[in-house]
């Protein structure tokens, strides 16, 4: 068994909640929005992370947010699996915003990074070993036992003829003191984790009693539509509100700091208001921004040197000594997340709290932002977290935008608003995944392996300017911009290599879009790799295996997916396949996507995807983000494209900002390394090869390079 | 207004030109319907009129007086419908927002053809956007629906 020392803060944590948890983790029926389940009778419980009811219900508080990555699974996963719980007796709730459930390694609570999972993995398995271990204490006491006679089995304590169910010891149990450690159980005596686990959360999703955001009402919510700025950065100069107001429904039109909230009954006498506005824009600077001749910048910084995000021994000498050089550009253009669900939030202002409603990656940022514009102390502002219709890092600005901005509206308004994004607005409201450039010239040897590798990437740090900077950028580079390309297993085996980032500022507001740095540059690597492999006339699974030698989980998952693939099964005539392989969010992937060209368009048939996470607690959702992966990843592979003209967001709606429909989701086999290793994350790393995976079998295909996303082959 | 809900009579007060869409979710407060485009590109609106997949997105409720309108709330009292059991059984849902309109296009799919081809399926489907990517799931889905035994006319 692995002991677990509780440290003292967390020990003092534990059992300060267990006198007072009632209090801290209570949430009143009335402080809960219309539709959500009335609140449970005061129940006692062991700590801060679940709670044991008199009727046995188990109910696990998850201090991340559910955005269809399936952590209200696994996480109650990893309570049930030292707890003994009967499984159809845990109901889950996302945690208010409170201390106790800061990130364990980032310290403020948050979801993003693939890291819930993780991160939690120790906090939840403690919280689940406490609450047994207070549980057994209490039946020992009641059976006049000692607890090392007890034993538990589905929500049950066991002594000889002697049981006592956990709802019937909850209340005992919350009066003990906690133990000073507990202990894990070892993988060998698994139960729960590592067990395909279907969700908890599918019978809310499939009825429509789910409630997300946008869902929230309640006697006296208002709904704002929000007229912003059509250019980036621009300001209101004089706006014109007397038709806005004659809309039958429209209560109040208020001025904000983002623009011009029209405030109504409903949503759509707020959207026919926000129409009938009048506003003259002070457009700003931004009008001078055009995403396309930004490329020609972005090339002229290419030439320069930039800050130096890795080096090692000399590149340009080494390049002069190459036997062939290979140089290649790359581009991938601004992304919208377009989660399904557009942006909203609702927000009550009350003279002693502000109570927020949004689905939110970001809570512990937002509660500062609310307690901010209204003179509250973070404390005050209470924020309930709905299911969220989506995430992909939009829900997690470091300004908190949309909160900031629905705070604003609900304050000057004076009344509790809801302020709700139409699809338009969600599309053209910024924070996209920077467009980026990279240059590669890649020196190669008399045995085809490359000996020299010189990277310049350009493109708009996501963290300069925000509070994660002090963190997260160092001398000048931005972690999140070179990832996959400095740390590269590649870059690791070339002796001579220098990685230039240039970070532009721009009007552009920008943003993590699910798998961040990496939904670039495992694109760039893993085409540039197929480029040398090709230039070598060698095989790309063989080249790569030449080249990975040092890498045994690279390799676990390059030779299980052409395994799976049948890699070197020939395929019909007018279909060929491709590969990537890519190490993410402490997860490593390798996916062979199949493809033809039909009618000049790419047709994705099959991607066959070996994954190797560490330990996969729930491997049913290791398979389900991973087919996801590739669908998001294979929209923006395909279709997706944001572009900015005269500082105005071009596409608007899913018309014109395409993503993947149903009839273009490939077959996609999802196969799983065995492991031990510690957890690695799942929620990203899916996405990241699907591009390189594509563009590399259109190249084995008809022999086209294709260097920039979205993927357009010459017909 | 009179409008014929889930088997249920219900009055509104709107506009003839207000879209459905926003008369289930803000004046009846059915929010299991849900807004997505507004523009019928996305079909997490989708309802039954009738029995056929509407977007409510962009359907007046001045049309829809005197019809039969299926709200995802109204498919089944207890999500024991063959579709809504067969995403159960294949764990289709991920964030889940888009869900009710997949359910209500695959039901409706169902009832006018109880055995669907993947073509059938992927050309009912295809106006139903997920960006979880759910859609391989959905298709199998669809076809564990048809096993779980014919729809029948849900609206």
């Amino acid at each position: 068994m692995n002991d677990f020392a509780l440290s003292r803060r967390d020990f003092l944590t534990a059992s300060a909640l267990i006198g007072g948890l009632v209090i801290a983790f209570f949430i009143p029926a009335a402080r809960r929005f219309a539709h959500a389940q009335p609140a449970p009778a005061k129940l006692p419980a062991p700590n801060a992370f679940l709670r044991i009811g008199a009727d046995d219900q188990i109910t696990v508080m998850i201090a991340h947010s559910e955005m269809g990555q399936g952590i209200w699974t696994a996480l109650p996963m990893l309570i049930a699996e030292e707890l003994d719980a009967d499984w159809g007796r845990i109901r889950v709730e996302h945690a208010p915003a409170a201390p106790a459930y800061a990130h364990t390694v980032f310290g403020l609570q948050m979801t993003g990074g693939s890291t819930s999972t993780w991160s939690e993995f120790d906090r939840y398995r403690q919280a689940g070993a406490l609450a047994r271990a207070l549980l057994v204490s209490a039946a020992a006491q009641r059976f006049g036992v000692s607890a090392t006679d007890c034993r538990t089995q589905n929500g049950v304590v066991i002594c000889g003829e002697k049981r006592a169910r956990y709802g019937e010891l909850a209340e005992a149990a919350a009066k003990l003191e906690a133990p000073r450690s507990v202990a894990l159980r070892e993988p060998k005596d698994w139960k729960v984790i590592g067990k395909p686990t279907r969700r908890l959360d599918t019978p809310e999703k499939t009825t429509g009693r789910a409630q997300f955001g946008i869902d929230v009402q309640f006697d006296g919510l208002l709904t704002a539509v929000v007229a912003r700025s059509p250019v980036f950065g621009g300001k209101v100069k004089s706006y014109d509100a007397t038709k806005a107001r004659a809309v039958p429904g429209v209560r109040d039109v208020v001025q904000v700091p983002s623009g011009i909230a029209v405030v109504a009954d409903h949503f759509w006498a707020a959207k026919l208001g926000r129409d009938a506005l009048a506003v003259e824009w002070d457009p700003g600077l931004g009008v001078d921004f055009d995403s396309t001749t930004q490329w020609d910048e972005f090339r002229r910084l290419a030439g320069t040197r930039g800050a130096v995000a890795a080096r090692a021994g000399d590149a340009a000498a080494a390049l002069k000594r190459a036997t062939k050089v290979l140089e290649a550009e790359y581009t991938v253009p601004y992304l919208a997340h377009a989660t399904m669900e557009p942006l909203n939030c609702a927000v009550r202002i009350g003279t002693d709290k502000c109570e927020t409603w949004t689905g939110t990656q970001f809570q512990g940022i937002d509660q500062q932002v609310a307690a901010g514009i209204t003179g509250l102390k973070p404390g005050q502002i209470e924020i309930h977290t709905p299911f969220l219709g989506g995430g992909f890092g939009r829900r997690a600005t470091p300004t908190s935008d949309f909160v900031n901005e629905a705070v604003h509206v609900a304050k000057a308004a004076g009344k509790p608003v809801k302020t709700v994004w139409t699809r338009e607005d969600d599309t053209r409201g910024g924070y996209y995944r920077p467009a980026y450039l990279h240059r590669l010239r890649v020196g190669v040897g008399a045995d085809g392996l490359p000996m020299a590798w010189a990277h310049t990437l350009v493109g708009q740090s996501i963290l300069v300017g925000t509070p994660f900077e002090p963190m997260m950028v160092k001398d000048g580079v931005d972690a999140t911009s070179v990832e996959g390309v400095s740390d590269s297993p590649y870059m690791k085996e070339i002796r001579n290599h220098r990685v230039d980032l240039h970070s532009p500022r721009t009007v552009v507001p920008v943003l993590w879009w699910r798998s961040v740095g990496h939904s670039h540059t495992a694109f760039v690597m893993e085409s540039m790799i197929d480029e040398l492999a090709a230039s070598a006339a060698r095989d790309p699974v063989e080249y790569r295996r030449a080249l990975l030698k040092q890498h045994p989980r690279h390799l676990g998952v390059l030779n299980l997916a052409a395994k799976k693939s049948g890699w070197d099964a020939k395929l019909p005539a007018g279909r060929a396949r491709g590969i990537a392989v890519h190490e993410s969010f402490g997860s490593w992937l390798a996916q062979v996507a199949e493809v033809s060209i039909e009618g000049g368009r790419i047709r994705v048939h099959r991607v066959v995807c070996a994954i190797d996470c560490g330990v996969a607690i729930n491997p049913a959702g290791v398979v389900a983000q991973v087919e996801g992966g590739v669908a998001f990843g294979l929209g923006a592979a395909l279709h997706s494209r944001m572009d900015v003209r005269e500082g105005r967001p071009q596409q608007s709606n899913f018309h014109d900002y395409r993503v993947l429909r149903l009839d273009e989701m490939p077959a996609v086999e999802v196969h799983i390394v065995p492991s031990t290793e510690r957890p690695g994350g799942v929620g990203e790393p899916g996405v990241p090869p699907i591009a390189p995976a594509v563009a590399n079998a259109v190249f084995a295909l008809t022999g086209q390079r294709l260097r920039d996303l979205p993927l357009a082959p010459a017909s | 207004m009179k409008l014929d809900i889930n088997g249920a009579t219900s009055e509104v007060e709107a506009p003839a030109d207000m879209p459905l869409l926003w008369v289930l979710r803000d004046l009846l407060h059915l929010t299991g319907t849900k807004y997505g485009c507004g523009i019928a590109q996305c079909g997490a609106c989708t309802v039954h009129v009738d029995g056929r997949p509407l977007r409510s997105c962009v359907t007046p409720v001045g049309a829809v007086g005197g019809r039969k309108i299926t709200t995802i709330e109204g498919l089944s009292a207890d999500g024991s419908h063959p579709v809504q059991r067969a995403w159960a059984e294949l764990d289709v849902v991920q964030c889940g927002y888009c869900q009710s309109g997949q359910i209500m296009s695959a039901a409706a799919l169902l009832a006018a053809e109880p055995n669907p081809s993947d073509a059938a399926i992927d050309a009912a489907l295809t106006g139903n956007l997920c960006r979880c990517g759910t859609y391989q799931r959905i298709r199998a889905a669809v076809h564990r629906a048809a096993e779980l035994g014919s729809t029948g006319s849900s609206s």
